[in-house]
């Protein structure tokens, strides 16, 4: 789970890592007003979007007085911001996070991740900061300092201290830099955290250091025993199918594509998005249903994909282990006969007692295509689409 | 011979008393798994499918002289359990569990180091099908009917693409020596090296069918040991082709989020280490019968 850049500051803020003075706003004139709060003569308004690159896509703005951060404000309030990770359709802008502006001498990149190599958590610094990690990774590849944390001790200081050291700081800021990693690391470890930000951190002309910006994910496994940090979810940031899914218990991924998918393992969701594409189709969606693939869980499945309108037909890959094909054939015949769908439907039923569920999709009278295998299923769901969307087109 | 379990390898199963656990004990003893015992903290004296409960695991191996373990225990104290496990001189222990955090497996491997390496207790999942030798025993939540006995190795992360490929390799007339799922989370207790060097030193295993998927470097790493000590052919398919960047595909560690964890840089790491790639999921048995004619 992402949360918003200014519930970082605050939830990092709390483990003793400095970050400017700001606050929060839900409308221009509360922008105007946080900025006479907070006091100086600049500031910075930033977008609050799930989604890194905002500068590049206009999402911040410097302003030299109260006026221009409300208009500025107004500017950004309900405008889509598209960056590098949002994708084409963007993500809407419903908060501002207004900042006094600082001046910079020095930016560091600093980020903690889950190192699935070490299997632990990894601090990952360098002195060129405020560029992405990947373009640090390119461009100043011996800039980057890398340390694994021993999880059974944590972090001892030493360790942090060798960081900020290696980071080329005078020593005045070593201690700062300590705290600041050090508070990270019992944020990220208390938090069950999946990654932790700071891009970048800034030595300021008065020789201070501090968060410019911060980014924190969660482990979605481990939100059931932090409450308040599930809390933090923010719906208007997430694709409104994706959110309705997950309500209803589904993993689901939006893409852009026109063939819905509906299968049960994610191993086999994903093989079966492949084929679709080998066939010359694209997937509007990652869906698994799950292992059990009840005849409830089916009919939802059916109620979700439908509900994205760019769906033109729709294929279902079941391959029932422990489940057997007829409860699934019953359950995809229940849910078609409750609504009927004005689109191809393509069925692909295996593992077992495939037989009988066959028998029952064929004798529903239902016009569901079946396949019998992965590549039949794939290349008929293809041609279903290419037909429909010709008929569409000549009528 | 088989690799990790064979039929007399005693079984306890942990969470036995819960609906899913109780299910697939009965499926599992009807495979023909030497299930000895169960475990429930709390439940200790009560029969399941005639199979004695314990509080502990370390009572119930000191009672039935259990080796290995199947979990079923809830996400919130599965790695509990699996400490538990390990603690209790297990030598096997294959979790079911979806949904385990990531921070609780971090512990749950630094707490298995404690043991020297020829004591460590072999972890296989979380998140995973499970263990299946055909025709011998059960040790996950597969079905036991779509695998043919033979003498392909088959590992890889995700379950009913795992049976899709074994039900390909079926209709081919194609067996399986033993299949290990060894599941979608970020930290899992074997990996793709792990098992593929059980299945190198297994005199019963003629050729390895690996199926990765985007996100993590355990694909990247089976490349490596591939080039380096396999004699065996492998085999491979890689899910997610097609799967964007940055997005999580179900699996909690199905996620591409470095360089080298996409699906296409994965196959070609794959295929320099001389793999048979399968270029979709339903080439899966093919491209295997193609490799055991060549070889």
């Amino acid at each position: 789970m992402d949360i918003h850049e200014y519930q970082a500051k605050e939830i990092l803020s709390r483990f003793g890592v400095a970050v400017p003075q700001g606050g929060l706003a839900y409308s221009p004139e509360q922008a105007a007003y946080r900025a006479r709060d907070i006091g100086g003569s600049k500031w910075i308004v930033k977008a609050q979007i799930h989604s890194g690159g905002r500068g590049k896509a206009g999402g911040v703005k410097l302003c030299s007085s109260e006026h221009q951060v409300e208009e500025e404000a107004d500017e950004l309030f309900g405008k889509r911001l598209v960056t590098h990770q949002t994708g084409p359709q963007g993500k809407t802008v419903y908060r501002v996070y207004v900042e006094g502006a600082v001046a910079i001498k020095r930016e560091i990149y600093l980020g903690l991740v889950l190192d699935r190599k070490s299997e632990r958590v990894m601090v990952v610094a360098s002195s060129a900061g405020g560029m992405e990690i990947e373009e640090i990774a390119q461009r100043e590849p011996n800039s980057i300092i890398r340390s694994v944390v021993e999880p059974a001790v944590g972090m001892p200081a030493f360790q942090a201290r060798e960081i900020a050291f290696g980071l080329g700081l005078e020593p005045a800021l070593t201690q700062q830099a300590v705290n600041t990693i050090l508070g990270c690391y019992k944020a990220f470890e208390e938090l069950d955290a999946t990654m932790v930000e700071i891009n970048p951190l800034v030595v300021t002309e008065d020789n201070r250091l501090i968060a410019l910006d911060a980014k924190m994910t969660f482990d979605d496994n481990a939100l059931f025993r932090l409450p308040h940090i599930a809390e933090l979810r923010d719906k208007s940031q997430e694709d409104p199918r994706e959110t309705r899914a997950n309500d209803r218990g589904l993993s689901y991924v939006g893409l852009d594509g026109s063939i819905g998918c509906i299968v049960n393992g994610a191993g086999l969701a994903m093989a079966t998005m492949d084929m679709i594409k080998a066939a010359g189709g694209e997937p509007a969606n990652f869906l698994d249903i799950g292992g059990g693939a009840t005849p409830e869980r089916v009919a939802k499945a059916f109620r979700l994909v439908t509900s994205d309108q760019n769906v033109r037909a729709i294929l279902v890959n079941i391959f029932a282990g422990i489940n057997r094909c007829d409860w699934v054939a019953e359950g995809i015949v229940m849910a078609l006969q409750k609504t009927p769908l004005n689109m191809p439907v393509v069925v692909r039923l295996a593992g077992t007692h495939v037989e009988e569920g066959r028998k029952i999709l064929a004798r529903s009278g239902l016009p569901i295509i079946r396949a019998g295998t992965l590549a039949e299923a794939a290349s008929r769901a293809v041609a279903a689409w290419r037909n429909d969307s010709l008929t569409k087109v000549a009528s | 011979m088989t690799i990790l379990l064979d039929r007399a390898t005693r079984v306890l199963v942990l969470g036995i008393t819960g609906k899913i656990g109780s299910f697939h004990t009965q499926e599992m003893i009807a495979y023909g798994t030497n299930i000895v015992g169960g475990v429930t903290p709390g439940k200790g004296g009560s029969m399941v499918h005639n199979v004695p409960v314990f509080d502990t695991i370390k009572e119930a191996v000191e009672k039935t002289e259990a080796s290995a373990a199947i979990v079923f225990v809830p996400p919130p104290f599965a790695a509990d359990s699996i400490m538990e496990a390990a603690d209790a001189g297990l030598k096997l222990c294959v979790a079911i569990t979806d949904g385990i955090p990531a921070k609780d497996m971090i512990r749950v491997k630094r707490y298995m180091r404690r043991y020297a390496r020829e004591n460590r207790m072999q972890l296989v999942g979380p998140n995973c099908a499970g263990i299946i030798s055909p025709g011998k025993s059960l040790l996950g939540i597969m079905p036991g009917h779509i695998y043919l006995p033979g003498h392909i190795g088959v590992v890889g992360r995700s379950g009913t693409l795992g049976y899709e490929a074994a039900a390909q390799m079926k209709d081919l007339g194609i067996g399986i020596s033993t299949s290990v799922g060894i599941g979608g989370d970020p930290i899992n207790g074997s990996s793709f090296r792990d098992i593929l060097e059980l299945f190198e030193n297994d005199p019963d295993t003629h050729a390895v069918m690996m199926i990765g998927e985007i996100g993590g470097p355990q694909e990247a790493e089976a490349a490596a040991y591939i080039r380096e000590h396999m004699t065996k052919p492998v085999a491979a398919y890689v899910a997610g082709l097609s799967a964007p960047k940055g997005r999580r595909m179900g699996h909690a560690g199905a996620i591409i989020q470095a360089f080298g964890e996409s699906a296409s840089e994965k196959v070609e790491l794959l295929r320099d280490a001389g793999v048979a790639i399968s270029p979709s999921p339903s080439e899966i048995g093919r491209t295997m019968e193609t490799l055991l004619k060549a070889a």
